[in-house]
């Protein structure tokens, strides 16, 4: 079986999709599932444009007012609050609801039924060389990590697979980095780059994920990230420097390894390294 | 009136917590926000005095007897998080607190129990009163936090008479988004002219949209493509939408970092006097 590796970080705007992408570009037989539903950003590194996959509906409640009597016990129940009654009336609020079915169950005259909700969708683009797989959630909808987990089943056990994940340390990032072989943590040298670093360290920890770090815009800041990593034993796979031909090409939606060929090596060696660890 | 602004972007590092930091330094009489509760970065530049701490329970956490537990399967059938295995063995970091399970259980073996999920904060810093929290490593909820941190500003405004809340919101578009900018009377939305800049920014107007927020913009790093930048400028003119200042890319912002300080306070150049200019135009539409 292939690898499974996750691409993350906890402060946004680090460089995850860059390195995400670009890895995948300098594997053979790799694939790439980006599971930032909340703002996808690798399928603009391609010119191929994504074709709609399948939609990612949550289960949501269906009420027939004639059979309910206004009991209450599912209002009780739903600890999301997604459902109350206030006078002769039931009120729903469906982005509230989590699609868990309890208020089905509890129901007592079963006036209770289910629906799809639709949430997002899942596309499938990329290249003849590497095919990607994201996911939209729809404007206004809180929860993405439906779409995520769906993603995740995309995942074929014949490629080694590259999982570019949401910023953060809450459910979407947890739900993205589990199971997977290994995470690689993306920071920049700076206060906000060690913080956050920190805090996605504690996350992959608990996860239970092996990890190593690679620092990008090398040369801004200082090396107090390096420091951390040396001192919490945790690998730095590679360094790439603040570079404004880097920061360009990504603006135009070029991949640096198309842009400029010589980081080939960079990335393939970040690839070694975690084969080596594991 | 207390009024309320929000800074979004969308993407991450576009320079939201960079701006929100200024502009509170900027602004008189208010209350700064950290709204990106699972990588908040403000205190960094806040340097902020705790003076209360609160206990965030987040949604409750399945637990499980197993002397009691009789293997029915019913917990298992009925959780849609995948928190059980077909042999009813329960992994609480994939509950998402519904209690089902709970209710299923023939023989009482599944109890919900609290969790800590993380901590809330009441500060005070040299700009004014800073509310911020953390929200633990890998908790759920996290909207649920933004929420209360959200109540605890507008208390502290209420209670020390400041008329300003300036939130530091997160990325993205999901619930800690949602959370950070219902009911606020504006947001800006910081877009940097890359073409993932510029996706995820037309994303969050659209949230900001579809709860009828008005939206200001300011374009961050403009210079790193100019021909992206001329794009965003049309589409803002063509949908009506006020721009309200564009910043060049400058290491100001680093090295004000590094130095632990808000732009404004560490230079007086020309990203300190764009960002004054953008904050004056603000506070127009604002007040």
């Amino acid at each position: 079986m292939k690898l499974k590796i996750v691409v993350a970080s906890g402060k946004g705007g680090t460089g995850k999709t860059t390195i995400a992408v670009n890895l995948a570009m300098s594997i053979e037989n790799a694939m790439l599932i980006d599971c930032d539903v909340e703002g996808p950003n690798s399928h603009i590194f391609f010119k191929e444009p994504m074709v709609k996959l399948k939609d990612v509906s949550i289960p949501a409640p269906v009420f027939d007012l004639d059979t309910c009597t206004l009991c209450g016990k599912c209002a009780d129940f739903c600890q999301y609050n997604a459902i109350s009654i206030i006078g002769e009336k039931l009120l729903f609020f469906e982005e509230l609801c989590h699609g868990c079915g309890g208020c089905k169950i509890i129901c007592p005259v079963d006036a209770i039924t289910e629906r799809d909700h639709h949430i997002g969708i899942i596309e499938k683009g990329g290249n003849e060389k590497l095919v990607l797989y994201h996911g939209l959630l729809n404007i206004g909808e809180p929860f993405g990590v439906p779409i995520i987990r769906k993603l995740k089943g995309f995942a074929d056990d014949s490629k080694t697979t590259i999982f570019d994940s949401p910023p953060g340390t809450a459910c979407p990032a947890v739900e993205s980095i589990r199971d997977s072989d290994y995470c690689v943590l993306v920071t920049e040298p700076t206060p906000f780059g060690l913080h956050d670093l920190t805090l996605s360290v504690d996350v992959v920890r608990e996860i239970g994920t092996p990890f190593g770090v690679v620092i990008n815009r090398d040369g801004i800041g200082d090396d107090r990230v390096e420091k951390y990593c040396k001192e919490q034993n945790i690998p730095l796979l590679a360094k790439i420097p603040n570079d404004i031909k880097i920061a360009r090409l990504y603006s135009k939606g070029i991949p640096i390894v198309e842009g400029i060929p010589e980081y080939k090596t960079l990335f393939a060696d970040i690839y070694k390294r975690i084969k080596e660890v594991i | 009136m207390v009024k309320e602004i929000t800074i979004i972007s969308g993407k991450g590092g576009c320079g939201k917590t960079t701006l929100t930091a200024s502009f509170a330094a900027l602004a008189k009489n208010l209350v700064i926000v950290d709204a990106d509760v699972d990588a908040a970065d403000m205190h960094l530049l806040m340097q902020p005095k705790i003076k209360s701490k609160e206990v965030f329970n987040g949604l409750n956490v399945a637990q499980k007897d197993d002397n009691i537990c009789i293997n029915c399967g019913k917990c298992y059938e009925n959780c849609r998080y995948g928190a059980f295995d077909p042999d009813n063995t329960l992994h609480p970091e994939k509950c998402e607190g519904c209690a089902v399970c709970e209710m299923v259980c023939p023989v009482n073996a599944i109890q919900m129990v609290k969790r800590n999920a993380g901590e809330a904060y009441i500060s005070d810093t040299r700009f004014g009163p800073m509310v911020h929290a953390k929200l633990h490593a890998g908790e759920e909820a996290s909207g649920k936090l933004v929420a209360l941190v959200r109540q605890n500003a507008k208390n502290v405004a209420k209670e020390t008479g400041k008329d300003l809340i300036i939130i530091d919101g997160p990325p993205g578009i999901g619930c800690t988004v949602i959370a950070s900018l219902t009911g606020v009377d504006l947001v800006l939305v910081v877009i940097e002219p890359s073409l993932s800049g510029i996706h995820d920014s037309m994303r969050v107007m659209k949230v900001a949209k579809h709860f009828n927020i008005p939206a200001l913009v300011c374009i961050n790093k403009y210079d790193i493509n100019e021909e992206n930048t001329k794009n965003i400028l049309k589409f803002c003119n063509d949908e009506g939408i006020e721009i309200v200042g564009k910043i060049a890319y400058d290491d100001t912002a680093t090295e004000a970092m590094m130095d632990e300080k808000t732009v404004v306070e560490y230079s007086d150049g020309s990203m300190s006097q764009a960002i004054k200019d953008i904050w004056q135009k603000i506070e127009k539409v604002l007040i």
